[in-house]
Formats: C-alpha cells, sequence, structure tokens
C-alpha cells in the first residue's frame, strides 16, 4: 500500500474548510476569539495542536515552513511538528526567518522584522486574557462584547501595588485595534512591540480550547499599561554569549552548580546569522577550537 | 433538465485548488483593497464568475447556509450545482445565511435583512459575495483599516454605487457587521467590516 492514508496536510477537507472560515472571521474582527470545532491531532494537548490545526488549513506545496520553540528551531517540539508537515505535505522547511513563508511558533516572535509575503501561526494554551479573572466563560464573552476591560487593569494594578511594577512578564494582555482585549499567547513581553503594526499577518490557534484569533497586518496593537507605570520591555541586562547582540532576547542557561551562568539569544536563527556575519560573544569557541571538533 | 452529468465540474484537483484560493481569499481579507487573483481553473454554472464559483467550492458545505440573489435562485443549475458540489442549503432567509451570492450588483437587498452577528458572537454574520464589473478599472476608492499601510487605493467599478456609504453601517454595529468579496471574473477584493471608506476619487 503506497498511497497516503490521510489527506495532504492531514486534516480532511470538511475540517479545513470550517478552520478556513473561522480565519476569515478572525482576521475581519481582529482579536476576536472564533470558536471552532477543533479536532483531536496526533500529538497531545499543549504541543501546538491548535497552531498546527492552523498551519494545515493554510499550508500549501509552495509554501516554506519554519516552526520553532521559544525562538529555537531544535527543540523537540519544533522538530516534531515540522517532520510532521515534512511528511503529510511535502513542504519545504528552512530554520531562516527570512527564507520562510509560514512561521510557526511557540512563545517567541523572531528577532528579525517579519514581512508582508508571511504569516505568523502561533500556539495559544489559554486564549481568554480574562479567564484567570472570571472562570465563567458566559461572564468573559459578555465583557468581550460590552468591551468591559476594567477588571484586567484592576488585575495589573494589583501587580504595582504589590510589587511596585507591572510584574506580568509573559502573556502580556495587548489591546487590538482599540477595541479586543486579547492574550498575544505566553511570549515573553519583550515581544509585544512586534506585533504593532507588523508587516505579516498574525493567526493564533487554540486547540483544546478551540479558538481562533487574528491581528491582521499594518493593525493597531497597544500593550496594556498606565500613564505613570507605562509598559516597558524586559531583557537581561547583558549580550549574548555567542554572538554579542545586545537587543535580543535572551535565555539564561545554567553552567554548573556554583552558580555559573551564561545568556544566549532564545532566537536561534538570529544567533546563528550574527556569528555567521561574524559577530561574536564571551563564550564563542575560538577559531582553532572549532577546526578541531570538525 | 439539467442532469448532474451535465453539471460544470467542480475542482480538477480539489485539494490543491481550495488551498489556493483561501489563500488568494485570506490575503485579501487580510489586506483590503488589495486585488488578489484566483488561479484554480473551474468551470462555472450560468451567472457565476469563476472567481465567485472557486470561493463556492472552497468554502461552502452542509454548515454554511446560503443565499441567493432572485437571478440566481431562479437558475435552477446554479441550485444543483451548488447542492451537488457543496451541499450547503439554499435558504430564502438571508437573515440566518452563513454566505450571500449576489450575481449583480443591482440585486444587492438592503444589508440589514443579512445576519450581522451578536454582540457575543460577531462572527455569526453573513458574508456576501458579490460580483461586480472590474476590479481594475473606474473611480478611485481610498481605503484605511487593519491590514492596510495608510491607505490603500482601489479602483472599481461595481454596482450598487453607494456601497461604501452602506458599509457605513459597519463603523456603528461593530464588532457586528458584514463582510463583503467583491468578484471581477478571477480578482477578488475583500472588504472586511473593519475597512473605512475615507475619500473617493477620479
Amino acid at each position: 500500500m503506497n498511497a497516503p492514508a490521510y489527506n495532504f496536510a492531514y486534516l480532511d477537507e470538511q475540517t479545513k474548510r470550517m478552520i478556513r472560515r473561522a480565519i476569515l472571521k478572525a482576521i475581519a474582527i481582529p482579536g476576536y476569539q472564533v470558536p471552532f470545532a477543533s479536532r483531536e491531532m496526533p500529538m497531545p494537548y499543549g504541543w501546538g495542536t491548535g497552531g498546527v490545526q492552523v498551519t494545515a488549513a493554510i499550508l500549501g506545496p509552495d509554501d516554506t515552513l519554519k516552526v520553532i520553540d521559544q525562538g529555537s528551531d531544535d527543540t523537540t517540539n519544533a522538530i516534531s511538528i515540522r517532520k510532521f508537515f515534512e511528511k503529510t505535505a511535502g513542504v519545504a522547511a528552512t530554520t531562516s526567518t527570512l527564507d520562510a513563508t509560514v512561521i510557526q511558533t511557540r512563545h517567541r516572535i523572531p528577532e528579525a522584522t517579519l514581512h508582508a509575503g508571511q504569516v505568523l501561526v502561533y500556539q495559544v494554551p489559554i486564549p481568554e486574557p480574562l479567564r484567570f479573572l472570571e472562570p465563567r466563560e458566559t461572564e468573559t464573552r459578555r465583557m468581550h462584547a460590552l468591551g468591559e476591560y476594567g477588571l484586567m487593569h484592576v488585575k495589573l494594578y494589583e501587580d504595582i501595588a504589590r510589587f511596585g511594577h507591572i510584574a506580568t512578564a509573559y502573556a502580556y494582555p495587548v489591546k487590538v485595534n482599540e477595541r479586543y482585549v486579547m492574550d498575544p499567547s505566553p511570549t515573553p513581553k519583550f515581544d509585544n512591540p512586534k506585533m504593532d503594526n507588523c508587516a505579516a499577518l498574525q493567526l493564533f490557534g487554540a486547540g483544546r480550547e478551540k479558538r481562533i484569533y487574528a491581528v491582521p497586518p499594518y493593525t493597531k496593537v497597544v500593550s496594556l499599561d498606565f500613564e505613570d507605570h507605562p509598559f516597558s520591555r524586559y531583557r537581561f541586562d547583558a549580550p549574548c554569549a555567542l554572538c554579542g547582540s545586545e537587543d535580543s532576547y535572551l535565555d539564561e542557561i545554567v553552567t554548573d552548580d556554583k552558580g555559573g551562568r551564561m545568556f544566549v539569544c532564545s532566537d536561534t536563527d538570529h544567533c546563528e546569522s550574527r556569528q555567521a556575519q561574524g559577530h561574536r560573544g564571551t563564550e564563542s569557541a575560538a577559531p582553532h577550537k572549532e577546526a578541531r571538533h570538525g | 433538465m439539467t442532469t448532474i452529468a451535465e453539471l460544470p465540474a467542480g475542482f480538477a484537483d480539489k485539494v490543491l485548488s481550495a488551498q489556493t484560493t483561501f489563500r488568494s481569499v485570506m490575503e485579501a481579507m487580510a489586506r483590503p483593497g488589495s486585488v488578489q487573483r484566483v488561479i484554480a481553473s473551474v468551470d462555472t454554472p450560468p451567472h457565476l464568475m469563476r472567481g465567485t464559483a472557486a470561493i463556492a467550492l472552497t468554502l461552502f458545505d452542509h454548515d454554511t447556509p446560503v443565499w441567493l440573489d432572485s437571478m440566481l435562485a431562479e437558475t435552477t443549475e446554479v441550485k444543483m450545482w451548488l447542492k451537488f458540489h457543496s451541499g450547503a442549503p439554499v435558504i430564502s432567509d438571508a437573515s440566518v445565511a452563513s454566505f450571500a451570492l449576489v450575481s449583480e450588483g443591482a440585486a444587492l437587498p438592503q444589508l440589514d435583512c443579512f445576519a450581522f452577528g451578536s454582540n457575543e458572537y460577531p462572527d455569526r454574520s453573513t458574508t456576501v459575495i458579490l460580483q461586480v464589473d472590474s476590479l481594475m478599472h473606474g473611480p478611485q476608492y481610498e481605503l484605511s483599516g487593519p491590514g492596510i499601510d495608510g491607505r490603500a487605493i482601489l479602483q472599481a467599478s461595481f454596482k450598487p454605487n453607494d456601497l461604501f456609504e452602506r458599509l457605513a453601517i459597519n463603523v456603528a454595529l461593530f464588532p457586528r457587521g458584514i463582510d463583503v468579496v467583491l468578484v471581477a471574473d478571477d480578482a477578488i477584493v475583500a472588504i472586511p467590516r473593519t475597512t473605512r471608506c475615507v475619500g473617493y476619487g477620479g
């Protein structure tokens, strides 16, 4: 039996139609969470079943796919999703942010500026930004209908009252097109400004919670804040140990049990392309050492 | 009486044709005012343009009640074609339609007969697919809104002439509203409910 037992990009056509209709509505109503009939996927919830379904519904044979997990192309989740689409859709895969037409991401936005020919697909665990403040779906839905977001500001205010600053570091709520408050998925708040007026289309898929939402290109995305406590980005105050980058988002890596640590770019493609251009950090292997390994 | 064997065929390759057509519609919806092309080849029943037929084959199914304007509703072959290829129920009550097919702009009814969705579920609204004369030539319309970098110029010739005045209801209704897809042969332009016409020219 040589014929594949599944359709192109795994999902059946009826499912794709349903997801495609939800995507169109999501684009038409920026930031609004469109309910959709999420399917069981051959991977567990939490592994990106929402993002995978969105990607499967838009992907074509001419696309070039990049998948990142916390900025990295080389982690288990990213590799298994990339392989999944290489196998079921036969698409070309890349790790280069600039070459990709569809980028599926788990919790990071690439450092390189996205361009108009690209679609960024986010994997979302909890799409409802108000869920931890109000557990009832009927109530959060009404709050979105009325544009009643006072509760979210109270939450941010309580951060200030308790810690002296807005301590929310990831999944930092944004307001899209001056209407819907939206969860940008658990990206670090460092990435929030990249969503604003972005040239690429941004799609969000939450498989377990059965929601799809979107931010069209060139759409206003504002991080919620207060006049006296304006939104600020956060990054470790260090250059990348491998490429010396002063402005990329960093991961902290513990190197021993004596408090040793290093900071490296979370975006592996960004870091590798900088190293290829000759940028070096404090922990970069000296050229002769690399040659010995080779 | 047309038999099913005599109906115009659907997509030759339904998976990839639907995919490319969807990407054109998605791109159109994400970048309002930009002209996108439907590249999939499709045989069309009477009164339907290539773009309209491709969109129908891509997005319609048994979950999407479809409303037809009077000319299409009176054409048996169109109804048979839709029923055979998509299975979408054709309904006469526009207020519960997922899609409305309007073959000729003059036949566009008042927009308030369509579904606007509710404030809780603004996605439960009608998407109007409107066939127009041209998306290349004609008066210029200056558009702004999400998906548009500053201003977009749409050069188009369509009926009704006051389409954008009618679509101004989207301003007050938002997030409820009507999304429109304009079709001229294989060219499509989407006007989602967030798009505003801010100027007229030439």
